[in-house]
């Protein structure tokens, strides 16, 4: 197994220095950084194979357009769904959102449905919905959070009702690290046969996503999220689901057969796949996955659980520190302030210092307002932080505090 | 000039202490300027000559930065504030601040002073 040294070896990008200190990256919730691998992957298609896809008799097209599948294939077998034809590869988690939401309100959403979203969701999760319901003349009911940050499930149990079409929830709250009870917010939707969306954008990072188990019927998440190139993101449907689903964008390669009058649609997955997707994304992404499975997913889930419970405890310590999202059931994502601080103050400092962290609403503000606050300072950890590095975010906190006592 | 960001950054706090804050009950919709990071407050009071400006911030370097902007931009005709070109920001490093992609409320600030300055110039004449 590889030690820290060598893993952080493997990021190029974190050996830099911002302005002459060494570089604290704390920003993963946002962006991941990338291993060299998925760098000479993507290199690698325009160097030496690049064809466009799906479309050409030549060896360049036939090269890249298995490339391609083979990557599909492996994001398949990464989140252990159960068939190819229901991996769908997508711009990204607000594309593949925006894309279910469009199409299943198209063809199942009448007025007076309703939605359940929860209070943790980000922006991605929340406004597709509200622009479906809005053309569509249904409404969205919000599952309530507690003081701890986590998911009230009798609130959520109650607002299930003979109205309720469709429940979309994260995987993990990007704004509080707080793990959603999934499972049980599955059993109940589909006891009463409502179909649930997950929203893994910061769980793909951090989870063990097994979409066998999970049982959930949509699962979306972004490739620049798991050390993957930006640009190319993921939507799994359940194969029932997508191929009820009208497509969500038209054009080249998602046809059948195209006349003027009428034209068909292909089969999964290309239904859902119009025009030139990113293949170059693709490859990279699934570069990204074989990264993680040799780094082994067990290994990394211990080393995060490691840095949560540290940096919970260091940050837990200092003086006039405030924690947000204090669930036992936690990604490695840390949102605090310091009292009587602003958060852009404390992050414009942590930035000289070389400590990059999230300041703001974290394109969550149902949930900061929540709290009665308008942000928070957020560090959101991956396996290739340390505690050295958590230690320096504490002396950056320290020096905050002399700064504007 | 400052090579040293921390004096740089504490210059900046000390000057948030002079800035000439706007009157609490004033701390409205109608004079605040959102940005995502931080807010602004910016309210202008005309003599028929000059334009003066007070202002506060929710965090201490924005009202440093707002001080700065005031020292310069207030106690001057709106023509004066028109024609600013605000050169001294680049000089003092402080760019970062107010490029477009740091939404904290400064560059409207900016933005919305010389709006001031142009209604009180068209409707002086």
């Amino acid at each position: 197994m590889k030690d820290i040294a060598e893993i952080r070896a493997d990021f190029p990008i974190l050996n830099r220095k911002v302005y002459g200190k060494p570089l604290v990256y704390f920003d993963n919730g946002a962006t991941t950084q990338k291993p060299n691998c998925v760098l000479d992957a993507v290199n690698e298609v325009y160097e030496s194979y690049n064809g466009n896809i799906h479309r050409g008799v030549h060896f360049l097209s036939d090269m890249s357009s298995e490339a391609y599948e083979t990557a599909r294939e492996k994001v398949r077998s990464f989140v252990n769904a159960g068939k190819k034809e229901e991996i769908v590869f997508t711009s990204g988690t607000t594309g593949s959102i925006n894309g279910i939401a469009f199409s299943f309100g198209e063809r199942y959403i009448k007025p007076g449905d309703e939605i359940i979203l929860s209070c943790l969701e980000h922006h991605a999760n929340i406004v597709p919905w509200q622009m479906m319901c809005e053309r569509k003349g249904a409404v969205l009911r919000v599952i309530p959070i507690n003081d701890n940050g986590e998911i009230i499930l009798e609130e959520y149990y109650k607002l299930l009702s003979s109205k309720t079409r469709l429940v979309s929830v994260a995987q993990a709250s990007n704004a509080l690290g707080t793990l959603l009870p999934v499972t049980e917010i599955i059993d109940a939707a589909h006891s009463a046969n409502i179909p649930v969306l997950i929203d893994g954008a910061q769980g793909i990072q951090h989870g063990i996503v097994d979409l066998k188990e999970m049982d959930c019927d949509f699962y979306v998440f972004s490739g620049h999220k798991i050390y993957g190139p930006n640009g190319i993101g993921v939507l799994y449907g359940k194969e029932n689901w997508l191929s009820e689903l009208p497509p969500f964008q038209g054009g080249g390669d998602m046809v059948d057969k195209v006349t003027f009058e009428k034209t068909t649609y292909n089969e999964l997955p290309f239904k859902f796949e119009a025009g030139t997707m990113n293949y170059p994304g693709a490859i990279g992404l699934a570069r990204a996955l074989d990264y993680v499975l040799d780094i082994g997913k067990e290994y990394i889930a211990s080393m995060e659980k490691d840095l949560l419970i540290y940096a919970t405890s260091r940050l837990s310590a200092l003086k006039d520190l405030i924690l947000y999202g204090k669930s036992d059931r936690k990604i490695s994502t840390i949102s605090f302030l310091i009292k009587d601080i602003h958060q852009y103050d404390t992050g414009m400092i942590l930035d000289k210092m070389g400590i990059a962290v999230r300041t703001g609403t974290h394109c969550a503000q149902p949930v900061m307002a929540r709290y009665g606050i308008d942000g928070t300072v957020r560090a959101s950890l991956c396996f290739y932080n340390t505690k050295e590095e958590i230690d320096a975010l504490c002396d950056g906190i320290e020096k905050v505090k002399s700064m504007f006592a | 000039m400052f090579d040293d960001w921390m004096d740089k950054y504490n210059l900046l706090i000390d000057l948030g202490k002079d800035l000439p804050v706007i009157d609490p009950k004033y701390k409205v919709k109608d004079f605040l300027i959102e940005g995502c990071q931080s807010k602004v407050w910016l309210r202008p009071s005309y003599d028929g000559n000059l334009i003066t400006f007070t202002a506060d911030s929710d965090a201490i370097i924005t009202r440093g930065i707002v001080a700065l902007l005031i020292k310069v931009l207030s106690n001057r005709t709106p023509e004066e504030i028109l024609s600013a070109d605000l050169y001294f920001i680049d000089k003092i490093g402080l760019r970062q601040n107010l490029s477009p992609t740091r939404s904290n409320g400064l560059l409207s600030m900016v933005r919305q002073m010389k709006l001031y300055a142009m209604a009180f110039n068209a409707k002086s004449k």
